[in-house]
């Protein structure tokens, strides 16, 4: 590198040094107009690097010395002068002088050359030197006369050209020389090339070098041998960086081996092929890992595949159309089968299934991702959950079937009473009349017009007497009839006509009782009891003097009156308002007084004039109660379909709730002297069940459903009003919407 | 009082778990990181029972995981892998940006592997266990075997997953140990029997994969690396409690054979063809020429237990018979039919196979040899027949092991139309609904011939058509019955008299059994009535859940008697 810059540097001080010469040498040739001399000059030029120096040296220091001079000094002529007319005019003159001068030395040089040598002088780089504007578009100077500027800044000025095209044809057709003829953009001449110049461009052309005489094969001398040589190729003394240790190469040991040490750089690993070798892993099974911990769940398995799955299924596990098209619409996560079941004739027929891969996914991901939870699955028997009850046919009588209907009603029955006797049913309907029927043979025995809706019908429980008792709107009527022996009707006869008192003091004021009078008297109506309200329910005490009328009010105190018939007195017994009085019940041996409001039963004493128990029925509105025989037990219907069965000794919340029933409960009994009770609803059925009570306390009552009657049809959503049994016999007698009341035995 | 208060969530079930990421940063993982180590240790998240507790009050969706659990992982010397594993990446990042490729290089020589062997045998503490959590790796393995070797995962991990499947099928076939066989639209179920454990794999069927986009193939591979890992310790394990070479070596005679055909494929993968041409038995150790048939000790037993004796005795008999279902049956494998799966299920029951020479390397005799008893077939025509042998479709060596009996070949033939495949993984159970071809197999497999099926079909028709013509008879005295009341309805309704008569009445044949199946359902009801809310409860779901399958059965039934007549009325029409 050095030397060829050296080299280079070299050169440029020598051209630097020929320069001027050769600038002024040109200036001079440029004067001329002729074409032979450029011809000459273009020869020099494209020669120029074959030219020996020494040869060079001496030719030109004889040719230039006699123009350099002369241009020399006309150059500074030229750029001392100001106007351009002058320098025209001195240009013009010494272009005359030149031509001469120049014309002469020519004339030796090209007989020189072509007598001893080629290279006869050096002129590197002489178009360069002569048209300075550089590496620029020449078109830029298209409209200027000049071309560009030689070295000494002056113009060079293009060639007067007056060829148009005919004349170029022309000359392409007459020259010989025209395939030779170069045009030189710089200058703006046309140059014919000599026969030397055209053989070194063919030459270039064909890649050799342009040198004819250079031998490109010629023997290479190896300075670089394997052969140890006595000498040194170059006699230059070794350096003394050579002998010394390099600071660098320690440092960069030293890094080496301290990151050795640290461990920082490892020696390289050997090969680890491992990994796919295996030995016996479970040798020595030892159960000291075995339970790893408790908690662990091991992951389901897949489940296995069924009938469907195959690819030649029974045809009834194809889909049908219809449970493709299901098929398509469900969600994903809904589907019954993941897949659609296919049939192919052949094994070779199967496709891949295009799901694979996404189901192995799914796998790996249930097996990490799911979070994983022990299920207590009960694999009980039902049977098993069905209690053991007793057998219903070992716990007869209990009434079974439908066997009489008595009609004659046209409206719904609200209401019905049977005689204590047994022999007579009493029936109250919202078509304005009381019926009396004879049990036995379903014939209406008389019809008494009330003139109203009946709302509650309740026979007198004394055998002795022969009363009824009828509530409708304000009313509660007493009849009398003479259906019963004639010793019972005097007895009854001899109650009423106990003479009218004074009236009553007991702060009841707004009620009244009155005779029955008229032809009322001749349908039996022999008392009128007249309230300040509307009469709901109307219940005798089991002795059959005293009679409670019920009037649900929200507002008032004055919801339940007693009566006593025997004095013709009547008494409110609460002083206070405790919600509205659904139905109110005497005990039917010691002095209690049950009133149901629509959340709770409240049990008074009526003799301390105390509430004794509140029992909290977890039903949200009490249609019905009725008392057992014995008085340890109530029944509550509500109209949230349940059955409540308290036992007074046990606690005040229900010792069972029955929910047999789909729709509200109406109307519930107990029977007089079986174990039986009985719930009426609205869903059309009466359902009997068997309610054993022990006089043992510590055993608990038994209670089985034993028979579910139907029979009533359901009309305007009311199914079974009201029930009541027979007071001697496993009968029971219910009453319906549809105007009817019907026996069960 | 005094004392500290108590703070809530400081005891009780909300110590035992913790939330996910409180996990990670427990053990300072990335989330990736995370999961491969529960994959790989198979930690799975817990769903605890009172979630708002464990959630301290809040009742957002979290995944739980056993705080045990979690300080197990903290052990985990593979952790600390994964840590080497993230610098390496790091330091080898940082190379490549600095174009140091010396140093990249020495990275890479030294990058961090790690191994699985403890995990296992921490996962699976004893052999059985590995075996009865097999059903995955085999499934996955099986799929991995079957990906093509570009692309989703690395060549390693296919070629391991192909030596490992290999190497388990040379296995059951070595033990005999295949129980079942299903054909399914997904691909192939196997069953096998491995000491006592019951194993369940599914094989693709041959074609290429087509990648899903949505599925993590990470995941999958490090599944696949855990597997593979199981499923070469246990096929170890396997080889030697059968005295077989472990990795397998076939059997010396058959290994000259086969160094004729050295020149079939490159020599390192050379043997695995070889392999799992499944042609040929493999090499034992101690060179024993059969197992000696284990026979069961007679113990002295008493009432029940000899009954059960019995059947176990029974069981075993029938085992053993189907062990040797195809021996001394000679099968050649026509190239259409999936030669891998039939070769298996072939030479699992003692049979021999063979196929043409250009489809598989290691085959043992020609289609020409005189003594092939079954060809296999699944093609619709075949130009030349022998006439000592049967060509049958494949489904025919499916259904046999499903059956264990070999079953008439009249249904599978080529071209005929072949009898539904079923599954033999179904078991019904009475009030299921049975579809009639099993109910065939299994009147086969008593030992009861089928009587010939087409005259039957004939006499059924006929019985049927009677019957039909009968139907429409009892239809017309119905119609008329319908007649009469509607006239009487009308007379009714336009309020004329009817006209009275007395016809003499029947007498009511009180049916007393019947009478006795309504009581008691009677007071079944009532008792039912009498039932807890919550027993109640519990009962309507069970019914409900009995009659909905009673349900499904009848809709199947229902389906296929549909079918049936369907089919029956195509062909009688056909005929005339």
């Amino acid at each position: 590198m050095e030397e060829r810059r050296r080299g280079n540097m070299r050169s440029k001080e020598l051209t630097d040094g020929e320069e001027p010469k050769k600038a002024s040498r040109k200036t001079v040739k440029k004067r001329r107009n002729g074409e032979e001399e450029e011809e000459e000059e273009e020869q020099d030029e494209i020669f120029n690097f074959n030219k020996k120096p020494a040869e060079e040296d001496e030719e030109d220091d004889d040719a230039d010395l006699s123009d350099s001079e002369d241009s020399v000094y006309s150059g500074l002529e030229d750029s001392g002068s100001d106007s351009d007319d002058e320098e025209e005019d001195e240009d013009q003159k010494e272009d005359e002088e030149g031509v001469t001068a120049e014309k002469e030395e020519d004339e030796e040089g090209v007989t020189a050359e072509k007598e001893e040598d080629e290279y006869e002088r050096d002129s590197s780089d002489e178009e360069d030197i002569r048209n300075t504007v550089g590496n620029v578009p020449m078109e830029w100077y298209k409209d200027f006369p000049h071309i560009g500027y030689d070295l000494d800044g002056k113009k060079i000025y293009k060639p007067i050209r007056n060829k148009d095209e005919l004349d170029d044809f022309l000359d392409k057709m007459e020259n010989p020389d025209y395939w030779r003829t170069v045009h030189d953009k710089l200058t703006g001449s046309d140059i014919v090339l000599s026969d030397e110049q055209v053989a070194l461009v063919n030459r270039l052309q064909r890649g050799q070098f342009g040198d004819v005489g250079f031998d490109e094969y010629q023997p290479q001398v190896e300075f670089f041998s394997n052969d140890v040589m006595i000498h040194p190729v170059t006699n230059r003394p070794a350096h003394k960086r050579s002998f010394i240790p390099s600071l660098i190469e320690k440092e960069k040991v030293s890094k080496l081996v301290h990151a050795i040490k640290m461990g920082w750089i490892k020696p390289r690993r050997v090969e680890d092929d491992t990994r796919g070798r295996y030995y016996d892993l479970w040798a020595g099974e030892d159960s000291s890992i075995l339970a790893r911990h408790r908690m662990h769940l091991p992951a389901p398995k897949i489940p296995l595949p069924g009938h469907q799955e195959s690819y030649n299924p029974p045809p009834e596990y194809l889909f049908t159309d219809e449970e493709r098209a299901l098929w398509d619409q469900q969600d994903p996560s809904d589907r019954k089968v993941p897949f659609v079941p296919g049939r192919f004739p052949s094994l070779r027929q199967v496709p891949a299934f295009p799901r694979f891969i996404h189901e192995r996914f799914e796998r790996c991901l249930d097996l990490y991702l799911c979070p994983r939870q022990r299920k207590m699955r009960v694999n009980v028997d039902p049977e098993d959950l069905i209690p053991k009850l007793p057998k219903p046919k070992d716990l007869q009588p209990f009434p079974t079937t439908q066997s009489l209907v008595y009609r004659g009603h046209t409206g719904l029955v609200r209401s019905i009473s049977a005689s204590p006797s047994g022999q007579w049913l009493a029936s109250g309907s919202d078509d304005g009349s009381v019926r009396l029927w004879e049990v036995c043979s379903s014939r209406c025995v008389a019809t008494v017009q009330v003139g109203g809706a009946v709302k509650s019908v309740a026979w007198n429980p004394n055998p002795s007497v022969c009363l009824l008792a009828v509530a409708l709107d304000t009313v509660v009527l007493i009849l009398s009839h003479s259906l019963a022996d004639r010793q019972v009707i005097s007895s009854s006869e001899r109650l009423l006509s106990r003479p009218l008192e004074a009236a009553p003091t007991d702060g009841v004021e707004s009620v009244f009782w009155s005779e029955g009078e008229g032809h009322e008297l001749g349908q039996g109506v022999r008392l009128k009891i007249t309230h300040p309200k509307a009469v709901h329910q109307v219940v005798w005490h089991a002795k059959g003097d005293y009679l409670a009328s019920v009037m649900p009010d929200h507002s008032s105190h004055l919801q339940v009156l007693i009566h006593q018939v025997s004095r013709r007195r009547s008494q409110n017994p609460f002083r206070r308002n405790k919600g509205l009085v659904q139905c109110v019940s005497f005990h039917p041996i010691r002095p209690y007084f049950f009133v149901a409001t629509q959340r709770s039963v409240r049990i008074y004493n009526l003799v301390k004039q105390e509430m004794t128990k509140k029992l909290q029925v977890n039903s949200k509105w009490i249609s019905s109660m009725a008392v057992h025989p014995g008085g340890d037990h109530v029944i509550c219907g509500s109209y949230d379909c349940r059955l409540s069965w308290f036992d007074l000794d046990l606690s005040t919340k229900p010792y069972k709730m029955l929910r047999h029933h789909k729709k509200a409960v109406r109307g519930v009994a107990y029977h007089r002297l079986y174990p039986l009770f009985a719930s009426a609803s609205d869903d059309g059925s009466v359902i009997v069940c068997h309610g054993t009570v022990y006089s043992d306390l510590l055993q608990n009552p038994l209670i089985v459903p034993v028979k579910v009657l139907r029979g009533h049809v359901i009309t305007h959503d009311l199914g079974v009003l009201d029930v009541t049994f027979h007071p001697s016999q496993p009968w029971i007698f219910s009453s319906g919407a549809d105007a009817t009341i019907r026996l069960f035995t | 009082m005094g004392g500290l208060q108590k703070k809530k969530f400081e005891r009780g079930s909300a110590t035992n778990y913790i939330t996910r990421n409180k996990a990670r940063k427990k053990l300072s993982l990335s989330l990736p990181d995370f999961r491969r180590l529960c994959i790989l240790k198979g930690i799975y998240p817990h769903e605890p029972k009172h979630k708002k507790k464990v959630n301290k009050g809040s009742t957002a969706a979290r995944t739980f995981y056993l705080l045990k659990d979690i300080r197990f992982l903290l052990h985990e010397p593979i952790v600390r892998k994964f840590r080497e594993y993230k610098i390496f990446v790091r330091k080898l990042k940082r190379a490549y940006g600095k174009t140091e490729w010396s140093s990249v290089e020495r990275l890479r020589e030294n990058k961090p592997t790690y191994k699985l062997d403890h995990i296992i045998k921490e996962r699976y503490p004893s052999f059985i266990d590995a075996l009865r959590d097999i059903d995955d790796s085999l499934c996955m393995c099986f799929l991995f075997s079957t990906f093509a070797r570009t692309g989703k995962c690395h060549v390693q991990t296919i070629q391991l997953c192909r030596r490992l499947t290999v190497e388990w099928i040379n296995f059951v076939i070595a033990s005999r140990a295949l129980r079942k066989v299903f054909i399914s639209i997904k691909g192939l179920y196997y069953q096998a029997e491995v000491m006592g454990q019951l194993i369940t794999w599914l094989v693709p069927y041959q074609f290429s994969h087509d990648h899903p986009t949505d599925v993590d193939y990470r995941v999958m591979a490090t599944f696949t690396e855990l597997y593979t890992t199981l499923l070469g310790f246990v096929n170890f394990r396997l080889y030697h409690s059968l005295n077989l070479q472990y990795p397998p070596k076939l059997d010396s005679k058959t290994e000259l054979e086969l160094k004729e055909e050295e020149d079939y494929a490159m020599n390192s993968e050379c043997y695995l063809e070889k392999l799992s041409a499944l042609s040929s038995s493999l090499a034992r150790v101690v060179s024993t020429a059969e197992e000696e048939e284990t026979q069961l000790d007679q113990f002295p037993v008493e009432g029940e237990d000899i009954e059960n004796m019995a059947a176990m005795e029974k069981e075993q008999k029938q085992l053993e018979s189907q062990k040797k279902l195809f021996e001394g049956l000679k099968f050649f494998l026509n190239r259409e039919v999936p030669r891998e799966s039939l070769a298996f299920v072939i030479r699992c029951f003692g049979g021999e196979a063979s196929w043409d020479k250009s489809v598989c390397i290691g085959s043992t005799y020609e289609m020409t040899d005189e003594t092939v008893t079954h060809q296999i077939v699944d093609r619709p025509t075949v130009d030349k027949r022998y006439i000592n042998r049967y060509y049958i479709q494949p489904q025919w060596v499916y259904d046999c092991v499903n059956a264990k009996v070999l079953l008439p070949v009249e249904d599978y033939f080529i071209g005929v139309t072949l009898p539904p495949h079923l599954s033999p993984f179904v078991e019904e159970k009475d009030g299921d609904y049975v579809p009639p071809e099993k109910l065939k197999i299994m009147a086969l497999q008593r030992g009861e011939k089928p009587a010939h099926s087409q005259e039957e079909e004939e006499e059924e028709e006929e019985e049927e058509d009677e019957s039909a013509e009968e139907d429409e008879g009892e239809d017309d005295e119905e119609e008329e019955a319908e007649k009469n009341l509607k006239e009487m309805e009308k007379q009714k309704s336009q309020g004329k008299s009817l006209q009275v008569k007395v016809t003499p009445g029947k007498m009511k044949v009180e049916d007393s059994a019947r009478l006795e199946q309504e009581e008691k359902a009677e007071e079944k009801r009532l008792a039912i009535m009498m039932m807890k809310k919550k027993e109640k409860y519990l009962y309507n779901k069970i019914m409900f859940g009995k009659k909905r399958k009673i349900r499904e059965a009848n809709k199947l039934a229902a389906k296929r008697k549909a079918h049936d007549d369907a089919e029956k009325s195509k062909k009688k029409k056909a005929r005339k």
